[in-house]
C-alpha cells in the first residue's frame, strides 16, 4: 500500500503557490546544537590555554577557508535538493523507492548514493526531498549510506590521499553489502514500529 | 585538486540540468524551486559555520594517542568496540577521521580495528549528526538511520577478518 501514512504525501498543485513542503521542517536551533555550541566553546578555551592566541587564529583561519570553500556547495545541494523535490512524479518515486519497493528498490536507493555528486552538502538536501516525495526509510537509509560508504566523492578527494589507494579500495569492496544491510534492516524496524505506534 | 574540480564540475552540471527541466515545466515552478534551494541555504549557513568552524578546535583537543592505542592488531572485538566508540565521538568534517585511522594505521593498529574506526567514523560521528544531517533532513530519520547503522562497523571488521584484507 503507497498509501501507508509514512510522509504526508506531496500535493504537487500547492507547492508551485510557493507554500513550504510538508514534510519539511528547518529545524530551530535545538539543544544538540547548544550542547555543541558549548562543547565547541570549552575546546577552544583548551586550545587558547595550550597554544595561546596563535593557536586560535591559526585553526580559525584554516577554518575559515574550509568554510569559505564547502559554501558555494552547500547552495548547490540545495538547489538540486529542491530542484528534485519538485520535478521528481509522487507516484513514480513511491513505486520504485516506496515501502513496498522491496530489494529492488534498495538497490535503486544504492546505486543512487553511490553515483551522487558532492559532499553531505548534496547528499542530505536529496535525502530529504527523496522522503519528501514517497521514498520510505529504507530506501533512503541505504542511499546515505551507499554514499557514505560507496560514494567516490569523499573516497578520491580525502580517503585516497590520506590512507593510501590499497585500504582505500578494500574499505569500499568490503562496504559493498552494508547500504542494503542497513536498509533492509531500517525497514524491517520501522515496518515493526509503525504497526505497533498504530495500534 | 582535479578530482574536486571535476566533482564541483558535476555538482553543478547536476544543478543546472535539474534546473533546466523545472524551467521546461514552467517558470512558477522554477522560481519556487530556487526560493526554496535559497532558504534551505540561508538557514543552514550558521549550523554550518559552527560545525566547520568548531569541529577544528574539538579536533585539535581530541586524545588522537589514546584511540590510535587502543586500535593495536590484537585488540580484538573489545579493540573493534572502542574503535565504533571513537568514530562516534570523533568530529565530523572530511579529513579528521582519516587522519586518526592512518596514523593509527602507520603506528601498527590492526586493519579491522581501523577499517570499523573509520567506517564508524564516516557513518554517525555525532557530531556529524547533529550540525550537518538534522538541519538537512528530518531529526527522525537521522537519529533512525544512525541507530540502524550501529551494527556496520561490526560487520566491516567481520568481513575484513574473514578475508584477511586489507
Amino acid at each position: 500500500m503507497s498509501d501507508l501514512p509514512l510522509k504526508d504525501p506531496l500535493p504537487v498543485d500547492n507547492v508551485a503557490d510557493g507554500e513550504p513542503r510538508p514534510g519539511k521542517v528547518r529545524n530551530p536551533i535545538g539543544w544538540s546544537t547548544i550542547m555543541l555550541a558549548a562543547l565547541v566553546a570549552a575546546s577552544a578555551v583548551l586550545v587558547y590555554r595550550r597554544d595561546g592566541v596563535n593557536g586560535l587564529t591559526e585553526i580559525l583561519s584554516h577554518d575559515l577557508s574550509l568554510f569559505g570553500g564547502i559554501l558555494p556547495r552547500v547552495l548547490a545541494g540545495c538547489l538540486l535538493g529542491a530542484f528534485i523535490a519538485e520535478i521528481l512524479p509522487h507516484d513514480k518515486v513511491s513505486k520504485s523507492l516506496g515501502p513496498d519497493s522491496g530489494l529492488k528498490g534498495l538497490l535503486i536507493g544504492t546505486a543512487f548514493g553511490a553515483i551522487l555528486p558532492g559532499g553531505p552538502f548534496t547528499a542530505y538536501p536529496v535525502a530529504s526531498a527523496l522522503l519528501g516525495v514517497g521514498a520510505d526509510f529504507g530506501a533512503t537509509i541505504a542511499m546515505v549510506v551507499s554514499w557514505t560508504l560507496i560514494g567516490y566523492g569523499r573516497a578520491v578527494a580525502w580517503e585516497l590521499p590520506i590512507l593510501g589507494p590499497d585500504f582505500t579500495l578494500w574499505r569500499i569492496v568490503i562496504s559493498l553489502p552494508l547500504p542494503l544491510i542497513a536498509g533492509a534492516f531500517g525497514r524491517f524496524v520501522y515496518a515493526r514500529l509503525h504497526r505497533g505506534a498504530a495500534t | 585538486m582535479n578530482a574536486t574540480f571535476l566533482i564541483d564540475a558535476i555538482l553543478w552540471g547536476s544543478v543546472v540540468v535539474l534546473g533546466w527541466i523545472a524551467w521546461q515545466r514552467g517558470r512558477p515552478v522554477f522560481v519556487t524551486s530556487v526560493r526554496e534551494g535559497g532558504m534551505d541555504f540561508i538557514h543552514i549557513v550558521p549550523r554550518i559555520a559552527l560545525g566547520v568552524i568548531g569541529s577544528g578546535y574539538i579536533a585539535a583537543v581530541i586524545p588522537a594517542e589514546f584511540i590510535i592505542g587502543a586500535l593495536g592488531p590484537t585488540s580484538g572485538w573489545l579493540g573493534v568496540a572502542t574503535a565504533v566508540v571513537a568514530g562516534a565521538a570523533t568530529p565530523g568534517g572530511p579529513v579528521i577521521g582519516f587522519s586518526i585511522g592512518a596514523v593509527a594505521l602507520k603506528a601498527g593498529g590492526g586493519s579491522p580495528q581501523v577499517l570499523a574506526y573509520v567506517v564508524a567514523w564516516a557513518l554517525f560521528a555525532f557530531q556529524r549528526l547533529v550540525l550537518w544531517e538534522i538541519p538537512f533532513m528530518p531529526a527522525k530519520f537521522v537519529w533512525f538511520r544512525a541507530a540502524v547503522s550501529l551494527p556496520l562497523p561490526f560487520i566491516a571488521a567481520a568481513i575484513a577478518m574473514a578475508v584477511g584484507k586489507p
